[in-house]
């Protein structure tokens, strides 16, 4: 059986394939429910599908760059520096960019139905997409040349940093005028005006999400640890041929 | 369903990004993982 999930997936395991069977079957549910099960809303009529993707989709990302941020710190105040903690980070703040960019596209699309414009200099908006560049810059720091335990400090220092971004995008509807929308579920006063059917499918979408994120940063991370020993191999053998060659002269 | 372009393809890009990052992801870790024993995969 391992035999055969090697074969078709080098980073996959039981727990990894139960997560990804789960993920299948919410995310199948979400697309059903969202596209076809709950009804319009009253204000934002037929748009309101939209929300059952890109508001999970945000959170996710929020997640992500929240966990690449506790991994960095891991790596920086544990005394043996593992690199899995690096590792971890890096594959979630990937993941993170991901969704953050489904979060960009969908809003836009949601943003050209109630607004009549696919983007607006808007303090939730600005906030966000600054969000995404900055995590950008994050993997762009991650490939600068040096050696990996150089790509993990460099990095964690960048995470610890674009980490402190996220209540700024969060609290931008409060902290300034906004068109966007102010928070429906996580308001501060706890008074959810929903219908059931929507809530439960926002939330599915919710778990959907978590279950693919978990699924993607497992696999992503032994990624990076076959891509590290690939590389490390490939410097030990040019070294290797390097000094045989010195040898022979 | 009206401005179905929009919903649908909201969908659309949702689920074409998330395949797209788990192929890519799948695809690198079968090409890293010829040159690298069995021992080196904690995981398994």
């Amino acid at each position: 059986m391992s035999q055969v999930l090697q074969r078709t997936s080098p980073t996959g395991t039981r727990t990894t394939k139960v997560i990804g069977a789960l993920a299948l079957l919410v995310m199948a549910w979400v697309v059903v429910s969202g596209l076809i099960l709950t009804p319009q809303d009253v204000v934002q009529g037929e748009s309101v599908r939209i929300m059952y993707v890109h508001v999970p989709s945000a959170w996710i990302a929020y997640l992500a760059f929240i966990f690449t941020a506790v991994a960095s710190a891991s790596w920086l105040i544990s005394k043996k520096h593992s690199m899995g903690f690096d590792r971890f980070a890096g594959a979630s703040a990937e993941v993170g960019v991901m969704f953050m960019a489904i979060t960009l596209i969908t809003g836009s699309l949601w943003g050209r139905l109630t607004w009549g414009e696919f983007w607006q200099w808007d303090p939730r908006l600005t906030t966000t997409a600054f969000l995404f560049v900055t995590y950008v810059g994050y993997l762009a720091v991650r490939r600068l040349e040096g050696s990996v335990e150089q790509r993990a400090r460099r990095s964690a220092v960048v995470a610890m940093l674009a980490v402190l971004e996220i209540p700024l995008v969060h609290f931008s509807v409060v902290l300034w005028r906004s068109l966007h929308q102010g928070a429906t579920v996580l308001n501060p006063n706890g008074d959810v005006k929903m219908d059931d059917l929507m809530l439960f499918t926002l939330f599915s979408g919710v778990v959907g999400f978590t279950l693919v994120f978990v699924w993607l940063v497992l696999h992503r991370q032994r990624t990076m640890l076959l891509v590290d020993i690939a590389n490390r191999q490939g410097l030990d053998a040019a070294i290797a041929a390097r000094q045989t060659e010195s040898l022979v002269k | 369903m009206k401005d179905a372009g929009f919903i649908f393809g909201s969908y659309i890009v949702t689920l074409g990004a998330i395949l797209m990052f788990t192929f890519a992801t799948l695809r690198r870790a079968k090409d890293s993982s010829q040159s690298v024993t069995e021992k080196d995969k904690t995981w398994l």
